[in-house]
Parts: C-alpha cells; structure tokens; sequence
C-alpha cells in the first residue's frame, strides 16, 4: 500500500483552511474512503456527511481538486496521486463546518414550488393508465439524488448568489419532473418566470457536466422550460388572442 | 440545569425514511400536530438504497396472484415464524399503499397495457414487485418527502435522539441533539413513532450507512418494550466484494430476478445443487427453464437463484469455504450471459438495472452487460426488533410504536426480497394512524425535569476530558464490535463463539463507557459515534445472547452446533429480550400462538 497527501478543509465560518493529512491508499479505494481512515485515524471530530457510500443519496458532495463530486464515487486512481488531494465543502452555500455546509436553503426553495396535482383516476382502484413512452423523459428528472452539486457550479448562485431570486437547476429538474407528469394539472409557468428566476440561467450547462446521475438538465429540463414560458408569456399572436378574447 | 430547546407535539416520529415519512403524513392527515426528527438530511434515509420494488399483489402481469399467495409467500420465506396477522394485513394493504404512492406522483415503470409493472423477486410465487428500473426505493422516498413536506409536518434534520422520557407508564418525550450546533432538543410528545431502521453497523460486512446503530431497538428496550427474535439478521446474498473498500455495498435481487445467474470457479450454477424441500415443489430443476420463468412464461418454475435469502447467502458462504469462491473470494454473479438469449442485451440490462451498470462500472470498473460481477453476503436487515401490536404497531409502553425495519414481526426468520419497502408502508400509515388516534384518547405528558438533566450529562460525558488514550477512540470500539460481530455472530453461529461474542461485548462495553470524543460539540463526528456506541453495544448483545438461545439453524440464523430447524419437543417460539428490574438483558422464549384458522387454510391450500 501506498500514501497519498490529502489537504482537507478544516474549520468553521469564522477561521478555515486546508489541513494536511497522509493516508493509505488501497486498490479501488474512493475519497471518502480517504476522510474516513483520516477520521478514525487522525481527526476523529472531522465533520463530513455521508450515507449510502454507493452513489444513491447525494449526500458526500464536495469539491475535490475543485470539482464538485461524489466523495464515494470518486476513485483515488483516478486521481493524480503525486501531488495532495484537496477536499473542500461545496461553495454555493454558507458553510458548517470541515467539509459540512449548510444547504438547508434547498429544501426551503422546494417546498414553495406548487405540489403535485393529479388529474382524477382513470380507473375505480383509483389508478390510471400511462404508457412508459410517457413517462420516460420524466423518470430520467426523477433520478436526481438531491447531491445539490449543480446547484453548487451554477454561477447565479455561486458567484452572484441571488438565492432570493433563483431556484436553481435542481429544482428546475424538480419543476419540470412535475410539469411534464402526464397526470399533473398545475401551471408552475407563472412562478417559473416571476419569482424562480428562470431566465437568469444563460445554458452554461455546468449544471449538465456536473450531474452524477448525468441528468441532462439543461437540455431537457432547463431549456423546455423557458420555451414554455416563453409561449405562454412572450408569443406575440398569443399575447394578441389574450386582448381580442380575454379570459373571463 | 440541562439547556435545551424544546419543542412540542401531539406524535413525533423518529426517522425519516420510508417507514417515518408515511407514519408522519398519517399522522399529520388525522389532524393532530406532529414533529419528524432524522439524523440526516431529509431524503437520504436507508430507504434510498432499496433498489428492486415493492411487493404488492397488484395482480397487474399475473392475475393468479392476490393477497392469499402474498401471504402464503411471506409466512413461508419466515419460516411461519412470522406474525401472522401482520402478514395478513401486509399482505391485504400494500396494493393500496403503492397506488397511493401514484396518487402522489411516483412513475413507476409500466406493463404493455399503461399499468404499474412488476418483476419477479425471490420467494414471491408471480411477478409481484412494482419497481422503478432499479432505484425503487428513491421514487419511494422521494414521493413521500415531496409529498409530506406540503402536510405540515414540521422536520428536524440532522437531529439524533439519544433517550426518551416517560411519565408514569407513558412515554413522554424525546431527547437528542442537532449535529450543526451540538445544541440539545427536547420534544414533549403524547405519542412516539420509532421508525430508526437497522442495527447493520454492528457488523463489519454491510449495506447499511453509519446511521444504522439500532437506535429505536435501544430506545424503545431502555422504556420498557420488548425486542423479538434479535437473533434474525438478514445477510443479503449478493454484496460487492472488490475493491474492498466497496465491500458490502448491495447488488439488487433484481439482477437475479432479470435472468442473472450464480456461478462458482468451476463455472457450475450450483445452486442447483441444494433446493430445499420446502421450496422443492416451485424450483426449476434445470437452466432452460429457470430462464423461461425470468422472461415471463407463466408456465415455468422460478431458478434457484430466486430462492430465499437466507439459503442463498449460505450456498455462497460454502462456495467459498469449500474452495469454489471467486478471486476475492465470493462467488460470479452474472447477467451478460443473457446476450445467447437476446440480439439487443447490454442496452437491455442497462435500461433494468441502470444503477447496478453505473455501480460496478464507477467502483470497480466492471461492464456487467459484458463480464460477471463477484458477490458475497452483506449484512443487510434485521428482521427482529421492537415488539407490536400488529393492527396498531403500539409497544407495550403505551404511547410508544415502532413501524419498519426497527419493528418486528412481518418477516419471521427471513424477510422476502421487496417485503420491506411495502412493510414501510403498511406498517407505517398504521403507526401513524394509530398514534394519532392514541393521542386524541389520552391527555397531556408531563415532563421530568430530573430524567431529562440526567440524559443531559450522560450525553455530555464523552466530551467532558479531553485528555485521553489516543489509541482508544469511538472509531476503534466501532471497528473492533464489528470485526468481532461479522466474526462470531454472522452467518455461522456456534455456542462458543456466541459466548466468546457476549464477554467481547461486555469488554467493549465498558471501554465504550470511557471513551473520549476529542472536540467540542459542533459537528462532531467523534462524539457522535461514542453515543452511537451504546446502542450498538445493547443490540449486539440482544442478538447474540437470542442466536444462543435458539438453538436450531432456521431462517437467517444457523448453528454448526444445531443443524437441525426445529428443536425436539418444542413448538414455534419467538425469543424475547427485555430489560430485567435489575437492569441486566433477560432472555426468554414466547410461544407463537396458532394461525386463524382461515389463514392456515390458506397456507394449507396455497403451500
């Protein structure tokens, strides 16, 4: 077995920076892997989240040499080993603690997006009928893990942080998984364009390129949404129609 | 005096996975207040790792299927150990539950005619697991969390019980800290759902996150509950093996449901080689036709690939104890032999089993749609745990219910692959109902102030000296339990080892009481992995001190030393722990009462 050099961010909101660790390093070996050993090891009150260790809940997000990752799906080998790994927490939100940040905004920002809204049941049990052809594009939103990392590369909120007045590209996957349902009656148009900030996004698709699940969020859910608000809102015949013949 | 922040509700649940959330909403819906406290982020609870389905009988791709042939199924994968009225309910209720979960919002994949699909599983006689590819338990999860957070429930993440407190014979509240600020809460609560899943982190070989420590197990036994058959662990059959930092991490049944097949070096599908009797009957008794089963023909037998967890972890564990293991010392588990079968096969597997491409492919550089993955058994489950009522899910300390995997009951000696995410369910919304309407029939708790300091402290301690043995930190005991647990009492049992296990415990137990968490409170890895301790330490000893008890090799547990299933003279027992008026962990043997006679009828009729 071989050691490897790891700067692991350490510290609170008040005073942080990179401490420096050595690890062993085995075959297949992921970097959460790493901070664990280092935790059990060398710094048992290290604070980092995790769950699964399998890709599943989202929870291990960081920075690791400055691009945002899974710790548990990133390999070491994969990993330029000659020179320290960096760890760092993801930078969108206010940070915690060692590699811990605060993204309870995220679960704020969800909860005031307008809920599921079924049509009524098809059938007497109560179900209804829907062919997988109509649901796939909608199950691929649905496979988010909530790891927040696009949140964590979008420029709106990283750099110009107008949490007040952007979503995020999460729940634009949020948002477009419930437009798109082929049961649900809600319009989330209105929101969309007025207080969810979807047209700050200028499709860098940083979001895209960082995704584990490789949701492809710009392209199937960022962009179908502002072509929606774009024609309910800014379609100039429609816009007409709404003059001649307005809704009673 | 202990500071704390308090908080107050009619019911709060504890954990918020599949089981919590549904419990939570129920609750919610019947109008009373209602608190969910989880010790991670929303959404990351174990339920998320659930990757084949839920069983329900849907009757959507087998119209011979129904409640009976659930029930039947579920009582004869336990060994008819199993509650069997919990089995019935499960059995009855869980189509219900899934089409909610629609109603909600999941999409879970669709039959030919627009219907929810169901793919076969082990133990489960017809396609009965309603699924999405292979991330069934996220739609689940994350259903229930979009829908709940809209039901008032109000949600305390990264929060850790560590005790309750009773007033009188009641349960009265619960007392823990958030993670962040290392700051405590108290909730008053009329009424207390346990939903904290597994103890799997007593093990060392496991598919379960740092949060499974038996919390709810140890909560409920330190109020006076009782803990059932804490001797049944399920050990999944096929866990990674390599690399073995990812060892343990689950490989779905869904593998073996889809076609895939079990190999050893030789090459040889052996499990062919022991069907058991019970299951004789079912088995396909050659490859042509187990594969024909796994493609739909309703004339076929399952392949012995879909037996039951518990035998198929044992066939594996002789596999390689007999010198037929894989390189790493499992056994091959392969799907891409299904390109002889099919033109368009790798584009098929990673449309069924997206994750598991995904996994293998990121982990350990595996293509499983052109190469076998090597699997070897992981702890999975606790089927044991907190003793209910089975219509309410009430403890015997009344105001106190446990619902999902820390209850018990459904699943007898061995849990059916699929059975938990719609025990989750069932068990869940009876929780939640049923807590609520505990709450509208009893008055106001009265909180102790006395009980509360003295948790305060004993949660304190580990932080109180910072000046310790650097080579005696929470990490280590946790390292040592489980090396010692996967040891003596994983899937081979023997006397003496589960007697060497009790006195490692006691050990263990008492360097637990005088660790140090270096640090102070905030975000303290450290000190919460002391506290973690002392819950891993009482279910560790609950299952062994149960698994020397039985002495029979029935189920998930076996004896080299009682090989035999059943023990002479002695009718079908559960095995209860509970905490002596001395304090010590008393073990005793209950009777499991006859099946209604309908029900057996059924069991009779269906086989």
């Amino acid at each position: 077995m071989a050691a490897a050099k790891f700067k692991v961010w350490r510290g609170d909101a008040n005073t942080a920076g990179f401490v420096d660790y050595e690890a062993e390093v085995s075959e297949g070996m992921v970097v959460l892997d790493a901070v664990h050993q280092i935790q059990a090891e060398q710094a048992n009150d290290l604070a980092v989240r995790w769950n699964c260790k399998a890709g599943k809940c989202g929870s291990c997000s960081a920075e690791v040499n400055g691009h945002p990752k899974l710790m548990c799906m990133t390999r070491l080998d994969d990993l330029p080993l000659e020179k320290p790994v960096t760890i760092e927490p993801v930078r969108a939100f206010s940070h915690v603690k060692d590699l811990v940040t605060d993204v309870s905004w995220n679960y704020q920002v969800k909860k005031k997006i307008k809920k599921f809204n079924p049509k009524p049941p098809d059938f007497e049990d109560g179900t209804w009928k829907m062919q997988q052809e109509d649901i796939d594009r909608v199950q691929e939103f649905r496979k988010c893990i909530e790891c927040f990392l696009c949140q964590d590369v979008c420029h709106v909120l990283r750099d110009h942080h107008l949490h007040d007045n952007f979503i995020g590209p999460r729940h634009y996957v949020y948002t477009a998984a419930l437009e798109m349902h082929p049961l649900d009656t809600e319009n989330r148009l209105g929101d969309l364009k007025e207080t969810d900030g979807i047209g700050y996004c200028n499709i860098t698709k940083c979001c895209t390129k960082v995704c584990p699940e490789h949701i492809t969020i710009t392209d199937n859910a960022i962009i179908p949404l502002k072509e929606r608000v774009v024609d309910q809102f800014y379609d100039p015949v429609r816009k007409l129609l709404r003059i001649l013949k307005p809704k009673k | 005096m202990a500071q704390y922040e308090k908080h107050e509700y009619d019911v709060l649940v504890i954990g918020a996975g599949g089981a919590g959330l549904r419990a939570a909403i129920e609750a919610s819906a019947e109008g009373v207040s209602v608190g969910l406290v989880c010790k991670s982020l929303l959404g990351k609870a174990h339920t998320v790792m659930a990757e084949g389905g839920i069983a329900a009988a849907l009757a959507n791709v087998d119209e011979r299927d129904g409640w009976k042939v659930h029930f039947a199924d579920t009582m004869r994968g336990g060994q008819y150990l199993n509650n069997w009225r919990m089995a019935e309910l499960h059995a009855k209720e869980a189509p219900d539950r899934v089409r909610e979960l629609e109603a909600w919002g999941a999409l879970f994949d669709r039959t030919v005619d627009g219907r929810i699909l169901q793919r076969n599983f082990g133990g489960h006689q017809f396609p009965r697991l309603a699924h999405v590819g292979d991330r069934t338990g996220l739609e689940m999860i994350r259903t229930l969390q979009d829908h709940g957070i809209h039901q008032g429930v109000d949600v305390h993440m990264e929060c850790t019980v560590v005790a309750l407190t009773k007033d009188e014979g009641r349960v009265s509240g619960a007392f823990g800290y958030e993670r962040e600020k290392g700051r405590f809460k108290m909730f008053s609560a009329k009424a207390i759902v346990l939903a904290t899943g597994g103890v799997g982190r007593a093990f060392k070989i496991t598919s379960n996150s740092w949060e499974y420590t038996g919390d709810g197990h140890v909560l409920a036994y330190h109020a006076g509950a009782d803990l059932i058959d804490m001797e049944f662990v399920q050990f999944h059959p096929t866990g990674m093996v390599w690399p073995s930092s990812v060892r343990g991490i689950l490989v779905t049944e869904g593998v073996r449901g889809e076609g895939g097949i079990l190999t050893n070096s030789e090459g040889r599908r052996f499990m062919f080689d022991d069907i058991p009797e019970l299951y004789r009957s079912q088995t396909a008794d050659n490859e042509e036709e187990g594969w024909r089963y796994t493609q739909g023909d309703r004339n076929a037998r399952r392949p012995p690939e879909l037996l039951t967890r518990d035998h198929v972890a044992r066939c594996i564990v002789r596999e390689v104890q007999e010198g037929r293991g894989s390189p790493h010392g499992g056994v091959f588990l392969d799907i891409a032999w299904i390109q002889e079968k099919m033109a368009n096969s790798a584009a098929h597997i990673r449309r069924k089993l997206p994750s598991m491409y995904h996994q293998f492919k990121e982990l350990a550089g595996i293509d499983i749609t052109a190469e076998p993955m090597e699997v070897g058994p992981t702890t999975h489950y606790a089927m044991g745990g907190v003793r209910v009522d089975p219509d309410s899910q009430m403890t015997c300390v009344p105001g106190l219910f446990a619902a999902g995997e820390c209850g018990a009951g459904l699943h007898g000696a061995n849990r059916l692959g699929g059975n938990s995410l719609s025990d989750l369910l069932v068990f869940g919304k009876r929780a939640g109902e049923y807590a609520a309407r505990f709450v509208k029939e009893n008055g106001a708790v009265v909180l102790d102030e006395g009980q509360i300091e003295a948790i305060s402290n004993w949660a304190l301690k580990p932080l109180e000296s910072q000046t310790g043995d650097s080579n005696d930190n929470p990490y280590q005991i946790q390292y040592g339990l489980q090396e010692m647990m996967q040891e003596l009492v994983g899937i081979a049992r023997s006397e003496e080892g589960l007697n060497d296990a009790l006195s490692n415990i006691a050990n263990l137990r008492h360097r637990s009481e005088n660790v140090i968490a270096i640090g102070n409170r905030e975000y303290n890895a450290g000190w919460h992995t002391a506290l973690d301790l002392h819950n891993l330490m009482t279910c560790a000893e609950a299952i062994a001190l149960a698994a020397l008890e039985r002495k029979a090799s029935i189920g998930a547990h076996s004896r080299d030393d009682y090989p035999d299933k059943e023990e002479p003279n002695t009718k079908k027992y559960n095995t209860i722990v509970r905490k002596g008026a001395d304090g010590e962990m008393q073990i005793l043997r209950e009777e499991i009462p006859e099946v209604r006679t309908d029900l057996q009828e059924i069991i009779e009729e269906i086989g």
